[in-house]
């Protein structure tokens, strides 16, 4: 197996998720496409683990895992609070921080 | 000439204060914890606590001291004595590991064995000091946790470990200054000293990273010990391995630590400020740790700064360049003070700048030996200050308003003040003599002429300013609230004491006057450790304190220390060496290593001891004269003369604002530089990034006719008024882009990434 | 240690699979359901699991399925179903500046194609390899990189609060 099948799944799915980001305004599905970025970085990390024969990128995928479920958490728990005060989740509602 | 392979081991002795010199800062972080934990709750309200750690970190500081002089005495005379180094892996990260442990040598015994005195001494001190004050346990925590924070730099065994101790102690300087948190010019001061610092303290990150890698490959192969370590920058730094570059890099960067810290010139404003602070803690502070801390950190990496700065090889560097000018400099601000504390501040950073001095011009026995007797006597000077303040001038520091004629109201204060005075100025047979005396002479030999003349100029203000001082407290008749007048007010937020303040001027009682008459007395008798004028036999500390310029044999290390935990003690080998000049400087040959540079000593004549001696006396004699007439008699002469004398009075303005120093931080370059950065970043932030998404078209139009109209209205309106209208026109156009949106900030985040990857790409096909 | 012909099948389960998951991902982030979009990010996710098995990384496919597909998509949808009154079609869910995404997604993509082609080209993984055990794994976690596995596990726990902070009601 080619090492640049999975760097260019990796590297698909990032921009997917990229897509996702900007496009949606939804603020639970950005949340997934970050998701999605997450995912398509713990591949890199784990084929280059893979490529060299070394533990260090499976620990920080392990890693990464860990600060998505945190980040899921928060940015909930934000889209919670979001809603309860403007019963909206709608981003472009959400432009108080216009200049 | 030495070769490695006729190496002989030589075995020192040890003993258990040696061995176990780590628990000395451990026991005040275990007793800072339970006076938070418990302190409240106690019949003393936790200053039991740190009483009791100081005391025990002291007998084990002495026992240490004791069985160092042992192993110095029982060791070959003349040959290096290999200090108590301990490790223990702190932790450890992707291969890094970081030591913690102990580096027990000379220089590390001096300073433990003062700061603990002086910390003890301190605290039964704050016990009547601070009677009845309303933070009075939280006090006691932080002042514990303070010493703590310095014995742990000082032991400290690397870098690491030593920028833990140097933070603490900016974190609790912070908590100690700010005491009184509750009039706004103590939080204030309380800030200014952490940011200063805090300015420094960028260097000390920076000299320690760009140290570690340059020497971290040089100390593994050769010592097998990391870059960060105290021992293995010292050989590294004398190895004739490191580039010039990179020493002198690191060597800047950690002396600029040394100026937040030690109060030098320019960063020394933030050390009259910290004045704000309950007396103990400016006895603490000032004397023999916080600002000393610095000075410890030159000492102890002196031969990376001895390479860095390259020493002997010139006539001016860095460091005896900023000690210079801080002398004077300091020693100049101290004639205009009005508060007591102040004066002993400025003379704090002026004697700092003395030992700076000193180091710098490779006069590294008489500076350790300066920061040794400075702290006791100026620690007995402020003590003495806070025992005025509290028994006879109704908390006031005042010395022209509130103070005068104090010298028969307060004998013991006042003995003990005399003493420390003259042991700061340097008159023979006090302490200060046989230090400072020996800096002037040292620096002159090693060839800083000019220096030499600016450390004389800086002992003839010294004597001058005291002496000053002295009169303006002691002298004269009482006025203000010595004289019983109770017209201010602004102590009596924290004033628990108007029950016996009212009395009028009293002796302090008894928790007080004991810390001065030890303090006193060895302010007076410290000198004969190093007694230079009397031989070499009396030379004392020079024998213990001042690691020998010998080349060691790098092998032989490695053994399991005794303890909690895997350390490693390290065995140092000698080798054979002939008796001629040491080959210790800045390349030391091939496998040995040096971990001090080869000094020499001034050798001591009376007359230039004598020259010294009466230019100070002269200094305190017109001083004397001066006040006399100006204070005493009123003379009419004098009286006023600033306002009259235009050249004195641009003087004395100039002195009265600290040489303005004050006004260029806070005013030019606060204001000056921070504020056009941050709008321009908001201009930046208004103008150009969002502009980008909403089209090019647009952008281009707006901005076009944005510059057509803020250029006209600045020709038109001049540069002031044009760059506020520039900021408002700016503001009312573009604002419309400005849109909040999330998706747009993500789309302007990913699509600059997306347009360096390609620039990237591009560049790299 | 390996065969020729697993490595073939190996190669076809790959692709499979990446189908599955472009596909899945391209829906996340085009469909008009929220509830569907979480159901093909399981999808994706538990094809990211599969790739992780394929790339001998067998514990970090299982800590996947457990903290993916069990805890995080159980909080997606118990998200979407808090701040939405209903579930089913909903047509406003996208920005009328979709082009701007495409376009840098293009762009992103176009680049880091390039770049990979040009810095990996054909190289192969190694399939004869003594695989990273999950021994050794923990033997990383808690030898070298403990530190900022307490660094992470700070996080978690300022997570834990914030989320309790944030989500509750006063």
């Amino acid at each position: 197996m080619l090492l640049n099948e999975f760097l260019f799944l990796g590297a698909i799915l990032f921009c997917i998720g990229v897509y996702g980001v900007i496009v949606r305004k939804n603020a639970v599905l950005v949340l997934m496409s970050i998701e999605l970025i997450l995912n398509s970085v713990n591949i890199n990390l784990l084929a280059f683990s893979l490529r060299n024969g070394s533990a260090d990128g499976q620990t920080f995928a392990l890693y990464v895992i860990a600060v998505a479920a945190a980040e899921v958490g928060i940015g909930l728990a934000l889209v919670l609070l979001v809603y309860r005060n403007s019963r909206s989740i709608s981003l472009d509602d959400l432009s108080e921080m216009k200049g | 000439m030495f070769s490695a392979t006729e190496s002989a081991e030589t075995v020192l002795r040890s003993g258990w204060f040696l061995e176990n010199a780590w628990l000395i800062p451990l026991m005040p972080v275990i007793a800072f914890v339970l006076i938070i934990g418990f302190g409240k709750k106690m019949p003393m309200k936790g200053s039991e606590f740190g009483i009791a750690s100081l005391v025990a970190s002291l007998v084990v500081s002495v026992g240490a001291a004791y069985q160092w002089i042992q192993r110095v005495d029982g060791a070959e005379p003349e040959s290096f004595v290999a200090p108590v180094i301990k490790t223990w892996t702190w932790w450890e990260s992707a291969g890094f590991s970081f030591g913690i442990g102990q580096h027990i040598d000379g220089l590390s015994l001096t300073l433990l064995v003062v700061v603990t005195l002086i910390s003890t001494l301190v605290e039964i001190y704050s016990v009547e000091y601070l009677r009845g004050d309303i933070r009075y346990t939280h006090f006691f925590g932080a002042l514990t946790l303070f010493s703590a924070g310095m014995l742990n730099m000082v032991l400290a065994e690397n870098m690491i470990q030593l920028i833990l101790g140097w933070e603490i102690m900016g974190m609790c300087s912070f908590l100690l200054i700010g005491h009184w948190w509750e009039d706004g010019a103590n939080s204030r001061a309380a800030l200014k000293a952490f940011f200063t610092t805090r300015t420094g303290d960028i260097g000390l990150l920076v000299g320690t990273s760009v140290l570690f890698f340059a020497a971290n490959a040089w100390t593994q192969k050769t010592l097998g010990i990391s870059g960060f370590t105290v021992r293995g920058l010292s050989a590294w730094a004398l190895s004739g391995d490191p580039g010039q570059a990179a020493i002198t890099v690191g060597a800047v960067a950690l002396f600029i630590a040394c100026i937040g810290k030690s109060g030098q010139f320019p960063l020394h404003t933030w050390l009259p400020d910290a004045m704000a602070g309950p007396t103990p803690v400016s006895s603490l502070l000032h004397s023999s740790t916080m600002v000393v801390a610095g000075v410890y950190l030159v000492a102890r990496l002196f031969p990376v700064f001895f390479t860095g700065m390259n020493i002997l090889g010139t006539n001016l560097n860095l460091i005896v360049l900023i000690g210079g000018i801080t002398i004077v400099v300091a020693a100049a601000l101290a004639f205009v003070q009005a508060d007591i504390k102040k004066v002993l501040a400025y003379s704090t950073v002026s004697q700092l700048g003395y030992m700076m001095m000193g180091l710098g011009a490779g006069a590294w026995m008489p500076a350790v030996f300066h920061i040794f007797t400075h702290a006791f006597f100026k620690a007995c000077l402020f003590l003495c200050a806070g025992s005025v303040s509290h028994s006879a001038s109704h908390h006031s520091f005042d010395m022209k308003k509130d103070m005068g004629g104090l010298r028969k109201f307060m004998p013991i204060t006042f003995g003990a003040w005399i003493i420390s005075t003259l042991a700061l100025c340097g008159v023979f047979p006090f302490s200060g003599f046989f230090s400072k005396d020996e800096i002037i002479d040292n620096v002159g030999h090693n060839g800083y002429n000019l220096f030499m003349v600016l450390g004389l100029t800086g002992a003839f203000l010294t004597a001058a300013y005291m002496t000053r001082a002295t009169y303006l407290t002691f002298n004269g008749k009482p006025r203000g609230a010595a004289a019983g007048a109770h017209a201010h007010d602004a102590h009596d937020a924290h004033d628990a004491h108007d029950a016996h303040a009212s009395r009028g001027p009293h002796e302090s009682r008894l928790l007080i006057t004991i810390p001065l008459m030890i303090l006193a007395t060895l302010a007076l008798g410290a000198g004969f450790l190093n007694p230079v004028p009397l031989g070499e036999k009396w030379e004392r500390m020079t024998r213990w304190v001042e690691p020998r310029a010998e080349v060691i044999s790098p092998t032989g290390i490695s053994a399991v220390a005794s303890g909690p935990g895997q350390g490693r003690v390290f065995i140092e080998s000698r080798t054979q060496e002939s008796k001629s000049e040491s080959p210790c400087g800045t390349s030391t040959p091939t496998g040995g290593i040096c971990v001090a540079p080869k000094l020499q000593h001034a050798p001591f004549k009376w007359s230039k001891a004598l020259m010294s001696m009466l230019i100070v006396f002269f200094g305190g004699f017109a001083s004397w004269v001066l006040c006399v007439q100006l204070y005493g008699k009123k003379n009419p002469k004098l009286v006023g003369l600033t306002k009259r004398n235009k050249a004195l009075g641009t003087g004395y303005m100039f002195l009265q604002n600290k040489y303005y120093l004050d006004v260029l931080y806070e005013k030019i370059i606060v204001h000056g530089i921070a504020h056009p950065i941050a709008q321009a970043a908001y201009w930046f932030n208004q103008n150009i990034i969002d502009g980008v998404v909403n089209g090019f078209g647009l952008l281009a139009r707006k901005i076009s006719g944005w510059v057509y109209r803020n250029v006209d209205q600045r020709v038109v309106d001049g540069t002031v008024n044009g760059s506020a209208a520039a900021a408002q026109g700016a503001g009312a156009v573009i604002r419309p882009i400005q849109s909040g949106k999330v998706n747009q900030y993500g789309a302007l985040l990913f699509g600059a990434a997306a347009i360096g990857a390609l620039i990237l790409v591009i560049i790299n096909t | 240690m390996f065969s020729a012909e697993l490595l073939i099948a190996q190669n076809i389960g790959f692709f499979i699979i990446a189908a599955v998951m472009v596909v899945g991902a391209l829906r996340v982030v085009t469909t008009s359901n929220v509830v569907h979009a979480a159901l093909w990010l399981v999808v994706v996710l538990a094809g990211a699991a599969a790739q992780y098995i394929l790339l001998a990384a067998e514990f970090v496919a299982v800590t996947q399925v457990l903290v993916y597909i069990g805890a995080v998509m159980v909080l997606f949808l118990f998200g979407t179903m808090l701040t939405r009154a209903r579930i089913g079609a909903e047509s406003d869910l996208n920005n009328k500046n979709w082009f701007v995404g495409l376009g840098v997604a293009l762009a992103l993509l176009v680049a880091m194609l390039i770049a990979l082609r040009d810095g990996f080209g054909a190289e192969k993984l190694p399939a004869d390899d003594p695989l990273v055990s999950t021994q050794t794994l923990s033997d990383q976690i808690f030898g070298p990189y403990l530190l900022p596995f307490w660094a992470l596990s700070f996080v978690l726990l300022a997570a834990v609060i914030g989320a309790i902070v944030l989500a509750r009601r006063d």
